[in-house]
Order: C-alpha cells, then structure tokens, then sequence
C-alpha cells in the first residue's frame, strides 16, 4: 500500500515537470505570436526602415539573414558531407577517425561568440574581407559544420551494406560507388542536416555581430563585402539602441515572430523529412564498420 | 588512369575529414595570437583572479574574476531550473508517455530546443525582467535572477533531449529483471532505470553547464551587465560571454582592451573545451558499461 502510495507521488512529480515544461514553452511562443502579430503587415515584410528605425517594415533584415544562411551552407554543406564520407568510408575503423570525430564532437560545443571572435580575427583582419556578408557566412558555416557532418554521418551509416557491396561486386570503383549508390541513398538525411543548419544559421547572433551585422544600411547590400542587417540582429539593436524604444519594441515582436516562425517551420520540415525516410531501408543491420 | 583519380578523390575527401581537426586548431591558434599582447602585458594570475574589470578608466584594470563569478552563477542558477525540470520530462516521456504522447512530445521538444536564444533574450527583457521587478519589488529587474531563470527555461529541451536518450539506453532485460523481482514500476525507476542512466544524466548536466557558460545573446539582455561579483541572487552580473560581445564594438582593434577580451575568448574556449572532453568521457564509459561500445 505504502509503496503505491510513494509510486503515486512519484509519477505525479514527473507528469509535473512535463506540465510546467510545456507551459513555459508555449507561455513564451504564445506571448511572442500574440504580439509579434499586431507588427506584421505586408508592408512590414517588404518596406526597409524608416524615421531611424521607428516606423517601416524589416525587408532588408530579413533579406540579410537569408543571404547570410545561404552563405554559411553553400560553405558547409560540401565541406560537411565530405568529412562525413571520410570518415564511413575511406577511414571507418581507424584512430585518425576517432580523434576527429572528437574534433568534431568538440567543434559542436565552442561558444557561438568564440566562433564570432574566430572570424574576427580571421576573416574580418587576416584575409581582410572586413565586416561583410562573406566574413558572416563563413563564420556561421563553421558554426554549423559539426551538426551537418553528425546528420550525414548517419545517414551514411543507415545506408544498407549489401547496396556497396553489389555495387563493388559488379565491378565499380570505389568513387562510383559513393556517388551513384550511397550519396544519392543517404541524400534525406543530408538534408535533414542542411535544414536543422539554416535554422540555425537564421537564429544566431553571437557570431554575426562582430563579423557581418549593422543595425541599419541604407538599400539592399550590392556585393559579398558589404554589411549587412540581419533579423536576429536586428531584434537585439531594436532593444538596446536608438532614441524611440516604445516603437522599436513593437517592431522587435514582429521580428521575433518572424524568426520564431522561420526556425520552427525549418525544424518541423526537418522532421518531417527524417521520420518519412527513416525506414526507408528497413531496419536493416547497422554498417559494419570493417566492410 | 582510373586509379589515379580514385587515388586523388580519396586524397580530397581525407582532406575535408581533417578539416573540422584543423578549425578546431585554427580557433585556438586565432585566440592564442589575438590575445598575445594581453598575456604579456597583464600578469596571467592578475588577469584570471584580479577583482575589477575596467577596461575604459584610466588605468585600465583587467581582472575577470567578476566575469567568471557572474558566468558561474547564472549557470549554477539556470542548472538549478533546468536540470530537475528537464530530468524529470525526459523520465516522464520514458516512463508514463504513451506512444502517441511521445510521438507528439517528442519532436516538439525538438522543435523548442532549436528556438534562437536572442528569442529566450528578447522575452525575458519584455516580459520576465518587469514582472519579477514587480513581483520582488526589485530595483532594477535585469539581474542575475532574471537571467537564471530565463536561461535556465531556455535549456530544458537540451536537458530533455539528452536526458531521454540516455535513458533509452538503458537495456530492456535490467527492467524486466526488476519486475520479476516484484519492484513496482517506481521502484524499478528509482532503484534500476535513474542508476543505470546516471552517468548519461550527469553528461547532460556538463554538457548543460558547458552550453550555458557559452550562451551569448540571452545573457546580454537580461543579465544586467555589471562587471561586479554578485552580492545576492538580484545583483546585476556580466558573464564573461556578455563582457566580449558587449565590449568588442567599443574595443580599438589591436588595443590591449581588445587583446584582453581575446584572452576571455580563450578561457571561455578552454572551460568549454574541458567540459566536453570530460562529458565524452564519462558517456564512453557508460556505453561500454551497458554493452552497447563501439
């Protein structure tokens, strides 16, 4: 009796936490909707600023952002997959994979600021593409380099071993093999990657805001090496300087639904795509790694 | 001829696959030069223990000490929240959730967890920060309170995430065992399924602690922002994230302010660094416990 009792409690303390977890989440999704509704207009969507950033739409923040986010996975996309094909299949098995498959573990958990003072001092002074949309794109690409090498890692991993071995056996070459058989069989799960990275890429401030972002430049940017505005950015800027802040607050719920919205309908599409082709092949046996 | 080609396509592929090693490189070194002249110049033990960070008077003094204390706090404040909260999320989805509730709990979760934290910043300056100023009658409501409670919302889908696939890790047959033994379903959590987990749940816990050492964005908004050690839970805090992305703009490049914020950027990346390794340890070890080693 007492037993139950304990057990009674204890399940309800559980279902407690999930309870208050839930509510505080849709607490804050629901403040930011609800009032982040009242900015939105079609002319908030596609007019620049105006009357120093009280008045006017966000089009070139939200322009910024996507050239931004395009940027760092143009970057990282080839650069990600082809780690992870070395890593399955040219070094599966060896020690040199291990130690940089704790780099990339590693990579994963540096400090988004600490990446914006690396393309600081890298790609802004060194290679002196000054603060620019080239400087931001690159260092949100190796921001998001470790998760999409994690995704098509995986995907890789879930490719059946018989596809290479038929392959190989009927007289491909290795390269062959990877590009006509497990590439294009391990392309969702890239995908997956890719899209859970853009969402990222959207969303972080930290490493734009020395490399890439200004709180306001007149027109659309022209070139690889100009400034631009971005969302996130543009919501942090909003709150923390200019002259006219109840003004400004309202334009930064407006953004912030906007970001919200873009990020959620990234990682929804992401999970879409992976739960529909997650038993593509089956369950089938995991990846030998000697094969 | 097809060989040679074989041979150079696996020569750029290996070369990709040393790329992450060689970033990971490439960012210490990057902190290493910048952050040069602050080390010759300021006494490294003065820099990490020194009580006052004040980079505009004249002197400038640099001690870090108020940054770490504040990067500290809010972490232990946010983990306080976090932790129990996601803990206990992720052992109700384990445990009572049914198959639909999971299957829609779940990539909600998801979803939450990839939420931008200047989101977490924005709401916690409109929203958190005037209710508990109004609430606690607080003098200003950008504090380290404010801070650990909005960091520590921002952190349970992480904490959940980790926590469940931790717990999923646990083999079927230690329940069973404990069933058969008589244990109720509490009982077999409490005594079988959380021990067996444990490391897994500590992982998430570094991992959490490292993850919020890092966070930027929320913690300048709803921080405070003073270079001071915490007197009390409302004090106003700068954590040594907020003090780089706050400082940089106003820092000439190549001055000794801009070399010193540098040398936070290292200790940052070197407590970060430490923290994962030590996570990757203990989470290696608890798979070859439960047989499941690569």
């Amino acid at each position: 009796m007492k037993n139950k009792i304990i057990q009674a409690c204890g399940f309800a303390l559980l279902s407690a936490c999930m309870i208050i977890t839930a509510l505080f989440l849709a607490g804050i999704i629901y403040f930011i909707a609800v009032n982040g509704r009242q900015a939105l207009s079609w002319q908030f969507l596609t007019a620049p600023p105006l009357n120093g950033m009280s008045a006017g739409g966000v089009a070139p923040a939200i322009v910024g952002t996507f050239y931004l986010t395009m940027g760092s996975v143009i970057f990282a996309l080839p650069l990600g997959v082809g780690c992870a094909v070395y890593l399955q299949e040219y070094s599966a098995g060896g020690r040199m994979s291990d130690i940089i498959r704790v780099a990339v573990n590693n990579l994963a958990g540096v400090p988004s600021v600490v990446f914006g003072l690396f393309g600081l001092g890298i790609f802004v002074k060194f290679l002196g593409f000054g603060v620019s949309i080239l400087s931001g794109s690159l260092t949100l690409g190796i921001l998001i380099l470790p998760g999409i090498i994690s995704a098509s890692q995986e995907a890789l991993l879930a490719v059946p071993v018989s596809f290479k071995e038929a392959s190989l056996a009927i007289g491909a070459t290795k390269w062959q093999t990877i590009k006509r058989i497990i590439l294009p069989c391990a392309l969702p799960g890239i995908l997956t990657g890719v899209i859970l990275g853009i969402g990222r890429a959207a969303g972080e401030t930290a490493p734009i805001l020395f490399t890439a972002a200004a709180f306001y430049k007149r027109g659309y940017p022209n070139s690889l090496f100009s400034e631009v505005m971005a969302l996130p950015y543009h919501i942090y800027a909003l709150m923390t300087e200019g002259v006219n802040p109840e003004k400004q607050t309202a334009i930064a719920y407006g953004c912030a639904l906007i970001l919200v919205a873009m990020v959620a309908l990234m990682s929804s599409l992401a999970i879409f795509i992976r739960n529909k082709y997650r038993s593509a092949y089956g369950n089938g046996p995991r990846r030998n790694y000697n094969a | 001829m097809n060989s040679l080609k074989e041979r150079l396509i696996k020569y750029a592929f290996t070369a990709m696959g040393y790329l992450s090693l060689l970033l990971l490189f490439g960012i210490m070194a990057v902190l290493f030069i910048e952050s040069r002249p602050a080390v010759k110049e300021l006494n490294i033990l003065n820099f990490l223990f020194g009580p006052q960070w004040r980079p505009a008077r004249t002197p400038a003094e640099y001690g870090i000490l108020p940054l770490i204390a504040g990067s500290l706090s809010v972490s232990f404040g946010a983990i306080s929240i976090c932790v129990p909260l996601g803990a206990g999320a992720a052992l109700y989805l384990n445990e009572l959730a049914g198959e639909t509730q999971r299957r829609v709990l779940k990539p909600v979760i998801e979803i939450l967890a990839g939420i931008p934290s200047i989101i977490f910043g924005f709401f916690g300056l409109v929203a958190v920060a005037p209710f508990l100023q109004e609430t606690f009658n607080l003098p200003v409501g950008v504090c380290l309170f404010t801070a650990s409670i909005v960091l520590g919302i921002m952190t349970i889908p992480a904490i959940t995430t980790i926590c469940e696939d931790a717990l999923s890790f646990v083999p079927r047959s230690f329940k069973e065992a404990s069933f058969a033994m008589g244990a109720n379903r509490w009982q077999t959590l409490t005594k079988v399924t959380i021990p067996a987990a444990g490391s897994g749940i500590c992982t998430a816990i570094i991992l959490g602690i490292g993850r919020l050492m890092g966070e930027t964005m929320s913690v300048l908004m709803v921080a405070g922002g003073a270079a001071v050690i915490p007197k009390s839970i409302f004090s106003p805090v700068r954590p040594m994230t907020a003090a780089i992305a706050a400082e940089m703009g106003e820092a000439a490049r190549g001055s000794m302010h801009y070399s010193a914020l540098f040398l936070i950027g290292l200790v940052l990346f070197l407590i970060t660094l430490a923290l994962n390794i030590l996570s990757e340890h203990i989470s290696k070890k608890y798979r070859l416990k439960l047989g499941q080693g690569r």
